[in-house]
C-alpha cells in the first residue's frame, strides 16, 4: 500500500512535466495554496488540542485530520504547471527547484500522506497522541518547505 | 646642502611613516589565535557535545547539498553561499583526518570557532559564522569536539571560495574582524539563568543575527537593527524580523515554532529555517523557551 501510494504520487507529480499551454495560472497557484490553507486550519484545530489550548473532543479531532488526509490525496500535478514557480510570476513562494526534482517531490508528498495516516489513527486516542502524530506531520512539511520553498517576501 | 637635509628627513618621515603603516596594516591583518594552552586541561564528553553541535546549527551548512537529515551527519561540505563579495563553499568538517578535521586539537577547533582562524593560521571568511561563536563557553569547545570527532568521515576536499579582488586576500579579513569580531552581547542584561541561556543560544550558538540582521555594506552586522529583518541571502524575499516590535507571538508560541515548525496560524517553516527547527527540534523544551524569553526581551 504504501510503495502503491508513492507510486501513484510520483505518477502524479510527473505530470507537471507537460508543458502547460495558457500563461495565466493565477487559478492553479491559488487553489495549491488554498489546499495548504485547508491543512493549516485543521492542524490549527489538532494543535489546539495537542497544546491543551482547546478541549480534546474525538469527533472534532478526527474530522480535522480525515481532511488532512483527504487534502495528501489530491492529485497535485495539474495544480504546479512548469512556469508557475516564483522567478516566472508572482504571488508565489514555490521555487524552481520543485520543477527539477519532480520525482523527490512526489516522495515528499507521499511522506505527508503516510504521516497523515498517523494523523487519523492517533486523533480518536487523546491530545497527547495527537501532539506525537502532529510532529511527524510537521516534519514532512519541513522536508518539502526546506528545498522548495522561498521565505516571505 | 640645506635643501639636501630637507630632502633627506621628508625621506626619513616618509619611510618611517610607511614603515609603521604598513607594521599597523600587518598588525591589524594578521591572525590572532587563542593561547594555546587554554585548552588543554578541560574534560570532553561527546554527549553533551550533541547538544551544542544541534544548537550550533553545524550540519545545517556542513552537510552535502540535498542531503536528508541524519542522527549522525556526514559533514563533507559542499553547499554554496552566494554574497556580494563571491561565492563561499562550506568545507568538509567531518573526521576524517585529511580532508576533515579529524587531526585537529580541541585547541585547534576553539580557534576556529572564537577566532576565526585556521590551524595554519590563516583567517577564516566570516561566512563561517565565528563572530557569533566567539561567545562559545570553552567546555562547549571541547565538547563538541569530542561530538564531531564521534561523527562519520568523508574524504571529498573542500571547495575553494570563489572570490574577486580584494575579497580573495585573507589577509583583509583582519580589518573585517578588527570592524566586526566583538566579545561583547548585544542584549547587555539577562538577569535570570533563562535569559542567560536563551542569550547563549541565539548570539552564541545559533548564530540567528546572521540572517535575521540586516548588514552593513562592509557585511557586517548591523547591531542597531539586531533582529530587524534582512534580505534572504540566497534568493528572493525576506528573511522575517524576529524583535518584538515586529513578532508579536507569545513565548509559548515561539518555543511550539521551534519545535514543529509551526507558526501560531499553522502555516510551516520554510527555506533554512526548517533546518533550524529541526535541530532546536533536538533541544530540550527549556531551550526553546529560553531563545523566545531571550527574543521577548529585546528591546
Amino acid at each position: 500500500m504504501k510503495r502503491f501510494s508513492f507510486a501513484v504520487a510520483v505518477a502524479a507529480m510527473g505530470l507537471i512535466a507537460v508543458p502547460a499551454l495558457a500563461q495565466d495560472f493565477s487559478g492553479n497557484v491559488k487553489a495549491r495554496q488554498g489546499q495548504f490553507r485547508i491543512l493549516a486550519i485543521n492542524l490549527g484545530i489538532l494543535g489546539g488540542m495537542a497544546k491543551g489550548e482547546m478541549p480534546y473532543d474525538a469527533a472534532t479531532a478526527q474530522a480535522a485530520a480525515d481532511s488532512i488526509a483527504a487534502v495528501s490525496m489530491i492529485n497535485q500535478g495539474p495544480l504546479w504547471p512548469q512556469g508557475s514557480d516564483n522567478m516566472s510570476m508572482e504571488g508565489t513562494r514555490a521555487l524552481p527547484a520543485i520543477w527539477e526534482n519532480q520525482a523527490d517531490l512526489g516522495a515528499k508528498w507521499a511522506a505527508l500522506g503516510e504521516a497523515a495516516k498517523g494523523l487519523q489513527a492517533a486523533a480518536g486516542t487523546d491530545a497527547a497522541a495527537i501532539g506525537a502524530a502532529l510532529g511527524a506531520v510537521g516534519g514532512t512539511c519541513k522536508a518539502c518547505h526546506d528545498a522548495y520553498r522561498a521565505p516571505e517576501s | 646642502m640645506r635643501l639636501n637635509l630637507v630632502r633627506r628627513n621628508v625621506i626619513k618621515t616618509f619611510l618611517v611613516l610607511t614603515i609603521s603603516v604598513g607594521a599597523l596594516g600587518w598588525l591589524l591583518t594578521g591572525a590572532s589565535p587563542l593561547p594555546s594552552d587554554g585548552f588543554a586541561t578541560l574534560d570532553s564528553d561527546a554527549t553533551r557535545g550533541e547538544a551544542v553541535f544541534w544548537a550550533a546549527g553545524c550540519a545545517s551548512c556542513h552537510v552535502a547539498p540535498g542531503t536528508e537529515e541524519a542522527d549522525r551527519p556526514i559533514l563533507a561540505g559542499g553547499q554554496s553561499f552566494a554574497s556580494p563579495f563571491g561565492t563561499f563553499h562550506a568545507p568538509n568538517i567531518s573526521s576524517d583526518p585529511v580532508a576533515g578535521i579529524g587531526s585537529w586539537s580541541v585547541a585547534d577547533l576553539g580557534n576556529a570557532l572564537l577566532r576565526g582562524v585556521s590551524p595554519k593560521g590563516q583567517h577564516y571568511y566570516p561566512a563561517f559564522p565565528y563572530t557569533a561563536y566567539t561567545h562559545m563557553a570553552p567546555g562547549d569547545v571541547a565538547d563538541l569536539h569530542a561530538y564531531l570527532l564521534s561523527l562519520p568521515a568523508s574524504s571529498t576536499p573542500s571547495q575553494a571560495h570563489d572570490l574577486g579582488f580584494p575579497f580573495n586576500i585573507r589577509r583583509s579579513v583582519g580589518v573585517w574582524k578588527w570592524l566586526y569580531l566583538r566579545s561583547d552581547w548585544v542584549l547587555q542584561d539577562a538577569p535570570t539563568p533563562e535569559l542567560e541561556r536563551g542569550r547563549y543560544l541565539v548570539e552564541a550558538l545559533g548564530h540567528c543575527a546572521e540572517c535575521h540582521t540586516p548588514r552593513t555594506a562592509l557585511g557586517g552586522l548591523s547591531q542597531r537593527d539586531w533582529m530587524a529583518g534582512a534580505p534572504n541571502p540566497s534568493g528572493p524575499g525576506r528573511i522575517p524580523a524576529i524583535h518584538p516590535k515586529t513578532l508579536n507571538w507569545s513565548v509559548e508560541e515561539i518555543a511550539y515554532y521551534l519545535e514543529t515548525g509551526f507558526t501560531p496560524d499553522f502555516d510551516s517553516a520554510g527555506g533554512h529555517m526548517a533546518r533550524v527547527v529541526s535541530n532546536f527540534a533536538r533541544l530540550p523544551a527549556t531551550d526553546r523557551l529560553a531563545v523566545a524569553a531571550y527574543l521577548k526581551a529585546l528591546q
